[in-house]
Order: C-alpha cells, then sequence, then structure tokens
C-alpha cells in the first residue's frame, strides 16, 4: 500500500473544498487587479454554486468514500452540511456587497475569507479523524475572527473580535486536550477506529474517556453557543459587521453541529447515556438564557444573538434523542436555520444607511406605513423564528420536539415547548413595533439587486418548505441513508 | 526511566495553570500568553502518549497544534494591535462597550 500515490481517486471526493480553496486564493489576487467588488463578490458566487453542483452531483447517489488514510471521508451526512455552508456563503456574500461599502470597510480579502472558512466548515463536517476535525475547526474559526473585526476603523468591531478571539482559543484548548486523552486511551485519533476500540474493550465506564467526553462538550458547546458556554456570543453578534453575524450565527454554529453529532454518535456511540445526560442541562439552559434574555434586549442584533443561542438548544434535542432520525431532525432545523436567520439579518442590513445604524428596536416603528414589503418579510421571519404555522421554522420545531418525545423525553419536549411560546414575545415585538405603531422619521432602506434576490430566496424556501414539507423531509433522509 | 503517569500530570498541571490564569488575569496578553499554556499542555501529554504507545501519530498532532497556535498568535496580535489604534488599553474590564 503506498500513501504517496496520490492519484485522481483521491482527488474527486475532496473537489469542493479544493475548488473553494482556489477561488479563496484566486479571490485574493484578484483583489489586487480588480478595483470592482462587485467582480469579486461574483467570482465567489459562481465557484460557490461550482462546488454545490459537485456535492449535488454526488448526493444521495453512493454509500459513504473514504479516502487520504480514513482521515477525510464523503458522505450524506457531510454533503448535506455542505449544502448549508454554500448557501450560507452565497446568501452572506449577497447581502454584504452594498453594506460593507456603507461602513467604509470594502476590502477584497472579505470574500476570500467567507470562502476559506467555509472551507475550513466542509473539513469538519467531513472530517474522519481528531486531527483533521482540528485544522478545520481552526480553519473556520481564525477566518471568522477577522471577519468579526474586519471593520478596524470601529471599536466595537474590535472588541467584538478580541472576545471571539480569546474564547475561541480557550475553547479550543479544550477541545485538543480531550482529543489529547483519547488518544492516550485508544492509541488512535481516527473517529471510526476510536469507537471500534472502545466498544472492543469495554472502556465503556472508563473516567478518562468521560473526562474527554466533558472536554468536547465544553469545546462543542462554545462553538454552537450553548449556554452556558455562550458569552461570547451577544457582544460577538453585536459588534461584528451585520452580514458576518449573519454567516457565524449559521455557518459555525451548523459546522459545530456537524462535529458534535459525528464525534458524539460515532466515537462516543457506546456512552450514549452519559454524553445525553450532560446535552440535555445544556440544552435547557441554553433554551431558558437564550429566550429569556432576550426580552430584555434593545438592540435587534443583540436579541438575534440570545435568539441564537436559543435555537441552538433546540437543535440539540435532536442530538439528544441520540437516533439516526434524531440527527437527520437536527439537520432539518440546522437547513431551516440558515434561510430564516439569513432573511431576518438581509431586512436588518437594509436598514443601515450611512449615518444611521438601524439596529434599535425603536427603528423598526410603524416600518410598514413606509415600507410594506419590507415589513412584510420581516414578518414571515419573526413567524419563522417563533415556529408559529405555516412557516418552515414550525417544520423545523416540530420534528425536532417529535423526536426526543420518541426517545421518552418527553418533559423536556414540553419545556422546549414552553421556551418557544415565550420566545413569541420578543420576536412578535418586533412585528408589533412594525405594524402597530407609527412611525417617527423616515426610514429609508438601502436596497440593491443582490440583497433583494438574497430576500426573496430566503422568504420563498421558508414559506414553500412550511406549507410543501415533505420534499424537504426527503432530502434530508437521503443525507441519513447514502 | 520517567513514568507515563507523571507525564500527565505534568500536562494536568500546566493545563491547570493556564485555565486559571485565563479567568484570573486581565491583562490581554497576558489571557493569550495562557492560552498558549494550555495547548502546550496538551503537546506534552500527546508527545507522552506518543511515546509510551510507540505511535508517531501522537508527535504528528503536535507539530500541527504547534503550526496552527503560530497562526492563532499572529492574528491574536493583530486584533490586539488593532483594538489598540482605537482604545490604548490592555486590560480587558476596560473593553466594555457592549454589555448586557
Amino acid at each position: 500500500m503506498s500513501f504517496l500515490n496520490l492519484n485522481f481517486m483521491y482527488i474527486k471526493p475532496i473537489a469542493p473544498e479544493l475548488i473553494i480553496t482556489c477561488i479563496a486564493l484566486i479571490l485574493m489576487l484578484l483583489d489586487l487587479i480588480v478595483r470592482r467588488k462587485e467582480v469579486i463578490a461574483l467570482v465567489g458566487i459562481i465557484g460557490t454554486t461550482l462546488a454545490l453542483y459537485l456535492t449535488f452531483k454526488v448526493y444521495g447517489l453512493a454509500g459513504p468514500q473514504t479516502v487520504f488514510n480514513g482521515m477525510f471521508v464523503l458522505d450524506g451526512y457531510s454533503s448535506f452540511f455542505k449544502f448549508i455552508f454554500y448557501i450560507n456563503a452565497i446568501l452572506t456574500i449577497c447581502i454584504s456587497l452594498k453594506y460593507m461599502e456603507i461602513e467604509k470597510a470594502a476590502y477584497g480579502e472579505y470574500y476570500a475569507l467567507l470562502l476559506f472558512a467555509t472551507a475550513g466548515m466542509m473539513i469538519i463536517a467531513s472530517a474522519l479523524d481528531l486531527i483533521v476535525l482540528y485544522l478545520g475547526i481552526e480553519l473556520m474559526s481564525l477566518s471568522t475572527y477577522i471577519l468579526v473585526g474586519i471593520i478596524r476603523h470601529d471599536t466595537k468591531s474590535n472588541e467584538a473580535a478580541i472576545k471571539y478571539f480569546l474564547l475561541g482559543g480557550f475553547s479550543s484548548a479544550f477541545l485538543l486536550y480531550g482529543a489529547s486523552l483519547i488518544y492516550g486511551l485508544t492509541g488512535t485519533t481516527n473517529i471510526g477506529a476510536i469507537a471500534a476500540f472502545i466498544s472492543e474493550k469495554g472502556f465503556a465506564g472508563n473516567q478518562m474517556l468521560l473526562l474527554s467526553m466533558a472536554l468536547f462538550t465544553v469545546a462543542f458547546g462554545f462553538k454552537i453557543a450553548a449556554a452556558p458556554f455562550h458569552m461570547w456570543a451577544p457582544d460577538a453578534y453585536e459588534g461584528a459587521p451585520t452580514s458576518i453575524t449573519a454567516f457565524m450565527s449559521v455557518g459555525p454554529k451548523a459546522a459545530g453541529f456537524a462535529a458534535l453529532g459525528r464525534v458524539f454518535m460515532v466515537a462516543f456511540s457506546s456512552i450514549k447515556v452519559e454524553w445525553s445526560t450532560v446535552l440535555i442541562p445544556l440544552a435547557v439552559l441554553s433554551m431558558c438564557i437564550g429566550n429569556i434574555v432576550a426580552i430584555s434586549q434593545t438592540n435587534i442584533k443583540r436579541m438575534l444573538a440570545y435568539s441564537s443561542i436559543a435555537h441552538a438548544g433546540y437543535a440539540l434535542l435532536g442530538v439528544i434523542a441520540g437516533t439516526n432520525s434524531g440527527l437527520s431532525s437536527m439537520m432539518n432545523y440546522m437547513f431551516i436555520y440558515a434561510f430564516m436567520n439569513i432573511g431576518a439579518f438581509a431586512v436588518v442590513i437594509m436598514l443601515r444607511r450611512e449615518g444611521f445604524k438601524g439596529e434599535d428596536l425603536s427603528d423598526y416603528e410603524g416600518l410598514a406605513k413606509n415600507h410594506p414589503l419590507a415589513a412584510a418579510l420581516m414578518l414571515v421571519f419573526m413567524f419563522s423564528l417563533t415556529g408559529i404555522p405555516p412557516t418552515a421554522g414550525f417544520i423545523a420545531k416540530f420534528y425536532v420536539f417529535m423526536e426526543v418525545i420518541k426517545t421518552g423525553h418527553v418533559l423536556l419536549a414540553v419545556i422546549a415547548v414552553l421556551f418557544s411560546v415565550a420566545s413569541a414575545f420578543f420576536y412578535l415585538r418586533v412585528v408589533m413595533y412594525m405594524y402597530m405603531k407609527e412611525p417617527r422619521g423616515e426610514v429609508i432602506l438601502t436596497t440593491s439587486a443582490p440583497i433583494c434576490i438574497a430576500l426573496a430566496v430566503t422568504a420563498l424556501i421558508v414559506i414553500v418548505f412550511g406549507i410543501f414539507p415533505s420534499s424537504l423531509l426527503d432530502f434530508v433522509s437521503l443525507a441519513i441513508s447514502g | 526511566m520517567v513514568p507515563l503517569s507523571w507525564y500527565i500530570v505534568l500536562s494536568a498541571v500546566v493545563f491547570s495553570i493556564g485555565v486559571v490564569g485565563f479567568l484570573i488575569r486581565r491583562n490581554i496578553i497576558i489571557m493569550l500568553i495562557s492560552i498558549e499554556i494550555m495547548l502546550n499542555a496538551v503537546n506534552i501529554s500527546l508527545a507522552a502518549f506518543s511515546h509510551y504507545l510507540q505511535d508517531i501519530r501522537g508527535q504528528i498532532f503536535v507539530f500541527f497544534v504547534i503550526a496552527v497556535a503560530a497562526a492563532e498568535v499572529a492574528i491574536g496580535l493583530a486584533l490586539i494591535i488593532a483594538l489598540f489604534r482605537n482604545k490604548p488599553t490592555l486590560n480587558v474590564d476596560e473593553i466594555n462597550i457592549m454589555k448586557w
């Protein structure tokens, strides 16, 4: 067996990652030649679409393809998460073009970093080895730290980046310590081999294994912004450029869930009871803190940050169920969450103009009078985030709750439903401000073609999958089977 | 021959020093160094396990950790400089525009 024989068979499964990385590098060079940022953004979108096409072509066809000595896998699970990352990248590029000009931070490397972060997420989703997983997480995180602080002249952006960086680095160290313990215990870093070793030797109750599982929980808890590891999230989300807030509330969170699902469902499958006991308080606390603290927020970005903490709690329920269908309900949740969350942030971005932040809740007063369409779109996204039918948010929550009930966690489902009722207060307050208050001043929207397309797509998906969920569910089930 | 358990204890102690340092010190540079101490504690245990198991994988992991840690420091210091230009302080308690 020769490991250096790098033939085409090895390249094919990682083709999407290679394309994204190459496009990111090309964008950095293109930035030196082309002055118009629209061109750079367009090349980025085209490259991502190409990668999306390649992933779509193999989706659900063959079984898992493992390459690079079992370190990297192309299967339905990773492909599905990659769809989320592509959509996240494309929509973020669409909503950030005009916005970054207004923020006076229209740098070309912004788009390159977006794609590098996306490549990192894709590697996380496909990693079958703890070393590769770590590299993916760092590639994603390091790119995102810079993106958060990319408005260099804004102290708020700097502060958000520093806080995100310090706590992100702190959590990575926990991940590594967990990985080193598991390596010492099993003598391998391959996720599949770890699982085989543990079940073969009957290490299930081993304390080192439990400690390592706890360390992994801390690290992934930071990445998905689940309470009590959420402290960085509100500050980072508020200070970051709004387009990046949209990006990082979907991408790194979904990547964290991808890693969580892979490591806990495969490597730690023999201690399922233990890890679900650890994850349950995490989920409940996330839903509690996210939904309750969001009520007292006046800044809409901060409110959506707490809402994203709460949504991490809901999606965790799918993992807690600990079955394949539970996992697919979590994937379904993240897919729908990507659309409704980016849609909501796109409306927030439209309010931003030269000399006007548009981040305060009171800025939304009477929006429906002057801009009925924008208000209607915001209404759809807020309804969807609350989980009111016939929007897709309802379908997402419904399947996650159903899976936890199926596995016997009825009390957990009841708590989740109660908190989701409480969340209606702050989501629908935005709607109330828009429709039932008089406008205080003229609010001018900054519209551009890309942001309109992004809004149309997200709103359409949220409504269509809310009314006809079966096509989406079939699509998700392909991921688990293939 | 130093037994494996000594290395593991050393690694745990160094890691704890890093965690405590990160949590109680308020200077950004010191917090950054604390993270580096934690990463190096991991390197100690990985190298020790690698020698004990006679398996090269752990040492390869160490190389990756060192390389990524270097990149992390570069980005961290860049962010600190960007902040320092707008607000000349290194105390995290004074970096508090955003609060709940």
